[in-house]
């Protein structure tokens, strides 16, 4: 201060905004586990991001994460640095996540990317605009890819792509799909050194924060009632106990009560159906953020319901296409050792469990977890056949939906109420779990769509 | 034995007769089964379950089992299984976890007999018990195998294999009360059907999911196992530990394995993704596959055998809504497409090659292969005489190495070193190159130097003495009246180059070289006496006709073994020069001299008699400087260019283009200097002539040679304490995470310009250690050492 710099002083409170600073592990009083997953952090990264800090509230999958990230970015692979990095601002940016745009921005320039491609995609090479149309159907209704989309791409003369490449890219792009996800549901904020990350004016005159604005976080979004959100504070308590209940009835009479074949099928059609109003409140568009918004084209492209619109697109059926008998061998064939840093990643993500709910210890929540897994897949129109969606309706009430939905497929939308009005009585580590389930989810999901297409092409 | 008698009799009742055919189903097909009598294949998939009669021409749909008008999910089929005892009885695994059973003896239209609803998820095997009518075994995603008897309601016992979901259960043929069950987590399990509390034997077989397993139909310990690893791993389970006998390396994720009948090493697979071929693979040859089927345009789903006794039939279905029957004879064997031969250099000039064991052995007799400086190494393998595909696999391997000392290429790395390319005038340059070919030996290419220094410079620059001196022996006539000398070229030195360029066929590269001089001298000979372009092989017989004995023998038999050789063009440009000679008395002399000097020298070679020759050049100075431009002789550089470039010395061919430059590039194309240049850098690098190869990048004109210095350009620093590579950035370690670079000054990381002192290894940033020493001489580290920047 004396030396008249300014020293910028952080914005926001700890890593989140959603949840208090003194919930999140301060760093300094990790264990050693946790010690040498930030030091794997800071030297892949260069940095600890909040990502991270929120993230190690489950070390396991963590200590994944930041390995297939790390091989995705930084070690061989068929795309250059910066192509990487740029892809990586491409797919962040679709949902508008500044955050992620900004540290990526950072790290393009740093492996030498050229400053003019940040001008917009119509700057970058014609070979990276041509994934744009990917980019956006992946990104918003990976249902309607085609292999005419993953030909347009491989035979475009002198900028097309190579398989090698695409699946390259196409991980890319969904890693920062779902990681934009995460970073929305959770809350992350700013980091430091970027935009909105802090502030020069001394802490005492403002407390105003950049991305509540850009994320519509502010107080007359507060005052949205969401349609879930008015359940009283009494009624929570009962919340935890009523789930419980309702998964030991349903592992009891599963075995007794034996539903018909059609009403099976059309349970999945229902859950489909019903997925498309569980969002209701808004659907005001949030204007993006200018400096992010230079990076797509076509703002008014967003998530559509997959049954909401006229065309009958057919189901999505994982009993012929599934990731660990077909895309796993994909993957792993056009981009050696990926498939298996991913194909990890969705098991620990899938089984991960600490046999606690809330204030309940020893707790099965396998019955959970797959519905929450297999209801995200519904959204997207893949199907499970050994799966009752009736389960579904049972397991997740409207405002854990709301919030599912939200954070899976319109993340930018996703508010601090949402966050605080589901599952009033759990940990936030429990709801960080939720986060890593949806967004692995997300992933699988929009990986599945992309590799099916490129499967198609292929034969 | 019951089942021995049953099966004669069902091969003596109906011999099988067929051919390679297909037909159309209506959806894709996740697996097929074959009835007892080899007559009917079911096939079942997500919406398709019928069966087909197989006929000698085509299939016949006989049946639907797909009845009623809803779709329901417990005919979507992830696997089917026809019952071996019973023709009447089918199983069906649904992907909704529900088992269901077909008797095909039932008078209604739906054939569904019973339906187990015990498995929570999609059940991927359904297997029958080989001997017992009533046992039916199931595997499912959930990680349970479930035991049904089919006169009782429910499952009579449930094996849980403690892990994720099982992907093949199959019972062993062999042992009654024994079945293999494989897991998604790569392990394979041994299970006692009476004892459902705990496995038998477990042991992990392959790296991610095991897909498929087969028990060998004779040998009863024999598994084979299949996974998303693109390995078939044979196992042999009669011994204590599971123990892997054979491995056989696919190109995809392996779906399916079936052993063939009656062929103990023989195996079929089809693969999951990726590769729609079915293959046929002998374990014994892992690498080659016996056969291959190609008719699918999408995956292979199922496979079978069509009868337990018959090794020719194979069935199978793909998700492109096939249905095939193969026919082993009209397999196509990759086998006959590979190349029986292989050959290949070593570093240091030694030659391998492999060969079919057959080819070898009849052709070693007739060649010179076991000559007295080649040591041929043969390696045999150990055959099995009783199997059918055993002479196949074996081939043999000799090594051929060089002489000691012949492989000496120390002209080439001198000639390298000490040539000058750039920097000088032209005349100097090739004065110089003119004085180091003459050192080491190599006349003609000294010549070579010296005419082009004639030709392309000022020739009132040549002193005529110079010009005798290097002429050398037996050119005491060169008249200075008239203002012409000649050159002789000594070839000893040309023929041993050759040679050791070449380390294999000596005969060769000598006979062609003998050609070539002898075409020399005949050229010469001829223009002298007749004057007239006469072919050279016509000439060949003319200089036998004269003096020369000792060239006889060679250039005849080289012709004689050789008869595709045509005498170099090469040498015709050199004759062009001599067109312009006047005619002297000197050169009857010295075509007199020059075969006894060329005699005297061939103690050089050993090989060939005859290796030595020699060319005879006359230039005129004379008729140049008072009416040819350079750009007359350009043509007949560039042809001198080829020459050399085609006799191997690719290192005169490219040091001639640079020194020349813009004189002579034009005229050769870009394509040609180009593979010079990359052949000649190739060359000075495995010499380890950095430098040279460096100086020649640069100093090529062609954009392809002058980028190679632009690429891999990155400099790559290893940790300094785990001493492996830094990948991604040059100053923290990624392996092991500490910062590899300190400043020993501030203590800060080194992120740029790194400055060390080379006794004590400790450094930093430059500006900071030049301040340093600038006020200490002591190392800033405090290790005592004097750094000395400078």
């Amino acid at each position: 201060m004396e030396l008249g710099i300014r020293i910028p002083r952080p914005l926001g409170h700890g890593p989140s905004r959603f949840i208090p600073e003194k919930e999140i592990l301060q760093v300094g009083s990790e264990d050693a586990q946790m010690h040498t997953l930030f030091a794997d952090s800071f030297a892949a990264l260069g940095r600890l991001d909040n990502i991270t800090l929120v993230m190690v509230f489950h070390p396991q999958y963590l200590e994944s994460f930041l390995k297939t990230q790390h091989y995705l970015l930084q070690m061989d692979g068929p795309l250059p640095l910066h192509y990487r990095h740029y892809i990586g601002i491409m797919a962040a940016a679709r949902h508008q996540c500044s955050y992620l745009v900004n540290l990526h921005v950072n790290d393009f320039l740093h492996v030498g990317g050229d400053p003019k491609w940040l001008n917009g995609l119509e700057n970058a090479p014609q070979k990276l605009q041509n994934l744009g149309e990917l980019n956006k159907v992946l990104a918003h209704r990976p249902w309607l890819i085609t292999k005419e989309h993953i030909e347009g791409l491989l035979k475009a003369e002198e900028h097309s792509w190579s398989l090698a490449e695409l699946v390259h890219a196409v991980v890319l792009l969904t890693h920062y799909h779902s990681l934009a996800s995460f970073t929305f549901g959770c809350g992350i904020s700013p980091e430091i050194h970027c935009d909105g990350g802090h502030t020069f004016r001394p802490p005492s005159v403002s407390n105003y924060c950049f991305c509540d604005i850009t994320n519509g976080n502010h107080s007359v979004d507060e005052m949205q009632v969401n349609s879930a959100g008015n359940v009283s504070v009494s009624d929570s308590f009962f919340e935890v106990e009523a789930l419980m209940e309702k998964m030991r009835q349903l592992q009891e009479c599963r075995d007794e009560e034996e539903a018909s074949q059609e009403e099976m099928a059309s349970r999945f059609e229902i859950e489909k159906r019903e997925s498309m109003f569980v969002f209701s409140s808004d659907d005001e568009e949030a204007t993006p953020a200018r400096d992010v918004s230079r990076h797509f084209e076509d703002t008014s492209y967003g998530y559509k319901d997959f049954s909401r619109h006229g065309m009958h697109v057919p189901t999505f059926r994982v009993q012929d296409y599934c990731w660990e008998d077909h895309g796993y061998s994909l993957v792993n064939r056009l981009y050696p050792d990926v498939g298996q840093l991913i194909d990890e990643k969705f098991h620990i993500a899938y089984n991960l469990t600490y046999n606690t709910m809330a204030m309940h210890k020893d707790v099965d929540t396998s019955m959970l977890r797959r519905a929450i897994w297999n209801y995200i897949h519904c959204m997207f129109g893949i199907r499970y056949d050994d799966y009752d969606y009736g389960e579904i309706n049972q397991l997740l009430d409207r405002s854990f939906k709301v919030y599912i939905k939200t954070v899976v497929c319109t993340p930018e939308k996703v508010t601090k109420r949402m966050y605080d009005s589901f599952w009033r009585q759990f940990k936030h580590s429990e709801k960080v779990h939720v986060n890593l389930l949806l967004i692995e989810a997300r992933m699988q999901a929009e990986l599945l769509y992309a590799l099916r297409a490129i499967t198609r092409y292929m034969t | 034995m019951e089942k021995m008698s049953r099966v004669t009799t069902a091969l003596g009742g109906s011999v099988l007769t067929g051919r390679t055919m297909h037909c159309h189903l209506d959806a894709p097909a996740n697996a097929i089964s074959v009835c007892r009598d080899a007559a009917q294949v079911v096939v079942a998939g997500r919406s398709i379950f019928k069966i087909y009669a197989i006929e000698e021409e085509q299939f016949v749909e006989k049946l639907n089992l797909r009845v009623g008008r809803k779709p329901s999910l417990n005919l979507s089929c992830a696997d089917v299984v026809w019952h071996q005892m019973d023709e009447n009885l089918l199983a069906t695994a649904a992907t909704n976890g529900v088992v269901v059973t077909w008797n095909l003896g039932r008078p209604s239209r739906n054939k569904q007999d019973q339906l187990f609803t015990e498995h929570k998820r999609t059940v991927n095997k359904v297997c029958f018990h080989p001997t017992e009518a009533h046992v039916l075994l199931s595997g499912s995603q959930d990680g349970f195998m479930k035991c049904f008897d089919l006169r009782r309601k429910d499952s009579v016992s449930t094996f849980s294999g403690q892990s994720e979901s099982v992907r093949d259960v199959q019972f062993s043929i062999r042992d009654y009360f024994t079945f293999a069950s494989t897991f998604e987590n790569g392990n394979v399990q041994l299970w006692d059907i009476r004892r459902p509390d705990r496995c038998e034997r477990m042991f992990t077989a392959h790296n991610g999911p095991v897909f498929c397993c087969d028990w060998h139909p004779e040998d009863r310990g024999w598994l084979a196992t299949g996974g998303r690893d693109k390995m078939v791993k044979v196992w042999d389970m009669t011994t204590h530990r599971a123990k892997e006998v054979h491995c056989v390396q696919t190109i995809a994720s392996v779906a399916r394995v079936k052993w063939r009948p009656e062929c103990r090493h023989h195996l079929a697979t089809c693969s999951m993704m990726v590769d729609h071929n079915i293959y046929v693979w002998d374990v014994r040859r892992p690498f080659v596959p016996a056969a291959m089927f190609e008719e699918h345009r999408d995956v292979t789903t199922g496979i079978a055998w069509r009868h337990p006794h018959d090794p020719s039939f194979l069935l199978s279905g793909s998700k492109d809504s096939t249905l095939c029957q193969h026919l082993f004879r009209d397999a196509s064997q990759p086998v006959e497409r590979a190349n029986p031969e292989g050959l290949c250099y070593g570093l240091f000039g030694d030659l391998a090659f492999a060969a079919k064991e057959s080819l070898v052995a009849t052709e070693s007799g007739r060649k010179p292969y076991t000559g007295d400086r080649r040591h041929p190494i043969f390696f045999k393998r150990k055959l099995d005489p009783a199997e059918p595909f055993a002479g196949l696999a074996s081939s043999a391997l000799s090594v051929f190495e060089m002489e000691p000392g012949s492989g000496s290429m120390s002209w080439f790395v001198d000639t390298a070193e000490r040539y000058a390319l750039a920097g000088r005038p032209l005349a100097e340059l090739c004065d110089h190159n003119a004085k180091v070919a003459r050192e080491l030996g190599r006349n003609q290419v000294a010549q070579t130097w010296t005419m082009l220094r004639i030709i392309y410079c000022s020739p009132g620059l040549v002193p005529a003495t110079n010009l005798n001196h290097s002429v050398g022996k037996g050119s005491s006539c060169g008249l200075p009246l008239m203002n012409s000398f000649n050159l002789k070229d000594m070839a000893p030195g040309l023929g041993s180059e050759t040679r050791l360029d070449r380390s294999k066929g000596d005969t060769r590269s000598d006979t062609v070289l003998l050609d070539s001089s002898a075409t020399l001298i005949t050229n010469e000979d001829n223009e002298e006496t007749e004057g007239s372009d006469v072919p050279a092989d016509y000439l060949l017989g003319d200089v036998e006709g004269e003096e020369d004995e000792l060239y006889l023998l060679d250039p005849e038999h080289a012709h004689s073994e050789e008869p595709e050789y045509v005498l170099p063009q090469e040498a015709f440009p050199l004759r062009h020069e001599i067109v312009d000679t006047p005619p002297g008395p000197e050169h009857l002399q010295d075509k007199a001299d020059s075969p006894h000097v060329s005699g005297s020298e061939a103690d050089a070679a050993s090989l060939v008699p005859m290796d030595s020759s020699f060319s005879l050049i006359s230039v005129s100075h004379a008729l140049y400087d008072s009416r040819l431009p350079p750009d007359f002789f350009s043509a007949l550089v560039c042809d001198m260019l080829r020459f050399y470039a085609e006799q191997g010395d690719v290192q005169m061919a490219v040091s001639v283009l640079i020194v020349l430059g813009e004189r002579v590039r034009k005229d050769i194309d870009e394509q040609t200097q180009e593979h010079w240049y990359t052949s000649y850098i190739d060359l000075l690098q495995r010499f380890c002539l950095w430098n040279v190869s460096n100086q020649v990048v640069k100093l090529s004109t062609s954009r392809a040679i002058s980028c190679l210095n632009q690429a891999s350009t990155t400099l790559h620093v290893n940790c300094s304490h785990c001493k492996r590579p830094m990948s991604s950035r040059g100053w923290i370690c990624d392996r092991c995470h500490r910062c590899a670079s300190m400043c020993a000054v501030c203590h800060h990381v080194v992120k740029g310009l790194f400055v060390w002192c080379q006794g004590c290894s400790h450094g930093g940033h430059l500006q900071h250690i030049m301040k340093w020493l600038e006020g200490s001489s002591h190392c800033p580290a405090g290790c005592g050492h004097l750094c000395e920047y400078s």
